[in-house]
């Protein structure tokens, strides 16, 4: 009983004769937590621009929801439909406090008429709270983003992803310059938001991918070489020579 | 949610008051008139450069667009008042030509172009010194805005956009008196012009349209939409990720800034008696980013503080020693930069935290 949230096939995209991604199939059921590695330059961030509308693929179908054509979509788009970004570097809005940033991320009106008018709601406060409780900054609600640690960041950030409240969460490495225990629960924070939503988490650090525990799909060179439990992956002769081995 | 009205903004509009009484009482009924008639109308042109500057700081100071063009708005404003002073003057001109301007019975022109019909009700003028300029910045940044050009290339085409009218404007053919402009006017709404009341008139009439501007721009720029600018300034593609159409937002507020520096235009016009394609060069505009530049970007009032600040030594300095005033402009831009990179306004408010600043946080904690 296969219920793909997220279907790509036979997708390609090259940049000036350079084939970021090369007939490339991933398929993601609702609800599934993935692990997507691979070296530098295997096409995971256009893989991700692909998907959220940000770079049209010469070629190849990307379906959401199994009747959503999403490359005819922006990335304004792919973020109203339901599909969430992390950037690899935290992206907050620096001068907004804590709560703003997650209110301004809140699922609602986003026109301009909308946010004119706007007028906060029990609803939304309670929220945001829960949001706050959730990533652990409650006490740094009224503090400007920019005051944050590099990892209360990416806590922000992901939890800007929730209040958009999307079925899926894309994930650019979450534990890069995280300190151990940061690594260790943002890993939990992940598996707790997977089913419910599905989550892909693009990540270098193998200690990470192995807290995640699911499963992982090895990219090179723009398509997949591998997929399966981390352990069969990384058993795999091809894998270890590619990415593993170095 | 902040209050509409903060301090700062409270401060600014009480001044604002205070001058809007005071001026005219030294001018029109006080023995010996101690506020000269030129002096009303200085501080008439001073208050349309501090709302052209309010202008300009809703797409700087909050959207980060920055607009090396937005002369162009003000002078299209300008335009649109000064043709309608041009058909009041009617059989009054040299060639006493009741619908045709002077300088069209000059060029020996016939008729009435067809863009002029219209402008010799007021209202229709009035309206088309916020139409025209809303209508420019919104084509324009549909089309600048849907293809994402930001930054650099954004300011230099903005700059383009008003050179371009610069030269259009000088040309007889273009029906816009050429390098002359427009001038020699007589009244509006039946007011002479060169009356002390008339010119009190407009100076309390400008001092209104930057308090309305000063207001709406805050009610704006504290709104949720208000957020998404400074979301749009800070992390743009952040924006787009959450769902948000940046170039709607970049639009909304380009076009009503737009429309605000066209009113002020509109002001302007009748009180220094004459619009030219001057008004369009780039070097003017450039003048209006160092006003918001001085005065402190994404404060309102700060913009419109550097604005009369930046203008009262222009007119003191170009009278003292006229070649030293682009240096001494350029000096003071190279100084706010680096020693004060939040303006005049922010320093003045950092500067005033320092000196009790345990009281006033503790304080605001505690409310918190």
């Amino acid at each position: 009983m296969s219920r793909p949230q997220l279907l790509l096939d036979g997708v390609s995209r090259s940049f000036d004769g350079f084939k970021a991604i090369n007939n490339l199939s991933i398929v993601v059921e609702k609800g599934e937590l993935r692990a997507v590695i691979g070296p530098n330059g295997a096409g995971k961030t256009t893989m991700m621009d692909i998907i959220t509308g940000k770079t049209r693929p010469d070629s190849g179908k990307v379906m959401w929801d199994q009747k959503v054509d999403l490359t005819r979509m922006d990335e304004a788009d792919t973020a109203r439909l339901g599909i969430g970004r992390k950037f690899q570097k935290p992206t907050v809005f620096e001068t907004h406090s804590v709560e703003d940033n997650l209110r301004l991320s809140l699922k609602g009106g986003r026109s301009v008429w909308d946010t004119l008018l706007h007028r906060r709601t029990r609803a939304e406060d309670a929220r945001v709270a829960e949001l706050l409780d959730l990533i652990r900054l409650s006490d740094a609600r009224n503090r400007p983003a920019a005051d944050l640690s590099h990892g209360q960041k990416q806590w922000l950030e992901i939890g800007m992803l929730l209040a958009q409240d999307p079925q899926l969460l894309l994930v650019d490495e979450p534990a890069a310059g995280m300190t151990d225990a940061e690594t260790m629960w943002t890993a939990e924070l992940l598996k707790s938001i997977a089913g419910e939503r599905s989550v892909i988490v693009v990540e270098h650090d193998m200690n990470f991918v192995r807290e995640l525990g699911c499963k992982v799909t090895v990219l090179h060179q723009g398509s997949v070489l591998a997929e399966g439990s981390l352990a069969h992956v990384s058993a795999m002769p091809e894998v270890v020579e590619v990415y593993l081995g170095r | 949610m902040t209050r509409l009205i903060d301090r700062r903004m409270g401060i600014f509009l009480t001044g604002l008051f205070i001058l809007t009484v005071a001026l005219p009482i030294g001018n029109l009924w006080m023995e010996g008139k101690p506020v000269p008639s030129y002096a009303v109308s200085l501080m008439g042109k001073y208050l349309c450069y501090a709302l052209l500057a309010v202008a300009l700081d809703l797409v700087w100071g909050y959207c980060g667009i920055l607009s090396l063009g937005h002369g162009a708005f003000f002078a299209l404003g300008g335009y649109a008042m000064g043709m309608h002073l041009m058909r009041e003057i009617g059989t009054r001109g040299s060639y006493a030509n009741a619908t045709l301007p002077d300088f069209m019975v000059f060029l020996g022109w016939q008729e009435l172009p067809w863009f002029w019909h219209g402008f010799d009700m007021f209202w229709f003028a009035a309206l088309m010194a916020m139409v025209v300029p809303g209508l420019l910045a919104f084509v324009f940044g549909w089309f600048a805005f849907r293809s994402r050009v930001t930054g650099v290339y954004l300011s230099i085409i903005t700059q383009a956009l008003t050179y371009a009218l610069m030269l259009a404007f000088f040309r007889n053919e273009m029906g816009f008196g050429g390098n002359n402009g427009l001038t020699d006017f007589k009244d509006i709404l039946g007011f002479p012009l060169q009356s002390d009341r008339t010119r009190v008139g407009l100076m309390v009439a400008s001092a209104l349209a930057l308090a309305g501007g000063l207001l709406l721009a805050r009610w704006v720029t504290r709104s949720r939409l208000g957020q998404v600018l400074v979301c749009v300034r800070d992390a743009e593609s952040r924006t787009r990720f959450l769902g948000y159409r940046v170039e709607h937002y970049k639009l909304f507020i380009f076009t009503l800034s737009a429309m605000m520096a066209g009113v002020a235009g509109a002001l302007y016009t009748p009180q220094v008696g004459i619009i030219n394609p001057g008004e369009f060069s780039p070097a003017n505009s450039i003048e209006i980013v160092i006003w918001v530049a001085l005065g402190g970007r994404g404060t309102l009032v700060g913009a419109a503080l550097g604005a009369i600040l930046v203008a009262f030594a222009k007119t003191l300095l170009t009278g003292w020693m006229p070649e030293f005033w682009l240096f001494a402009l350029g000096a003071l831009f190279i100084l706010v930069t680096i020693a004060l990179p939040k303006g005049a306004l922010g320093a003045i408010e950092g500067g005033l935290g320092r000196l009790r600043p345990r009281s006033t946080t503790a304080t605001k904690e505690a409310r918190a």
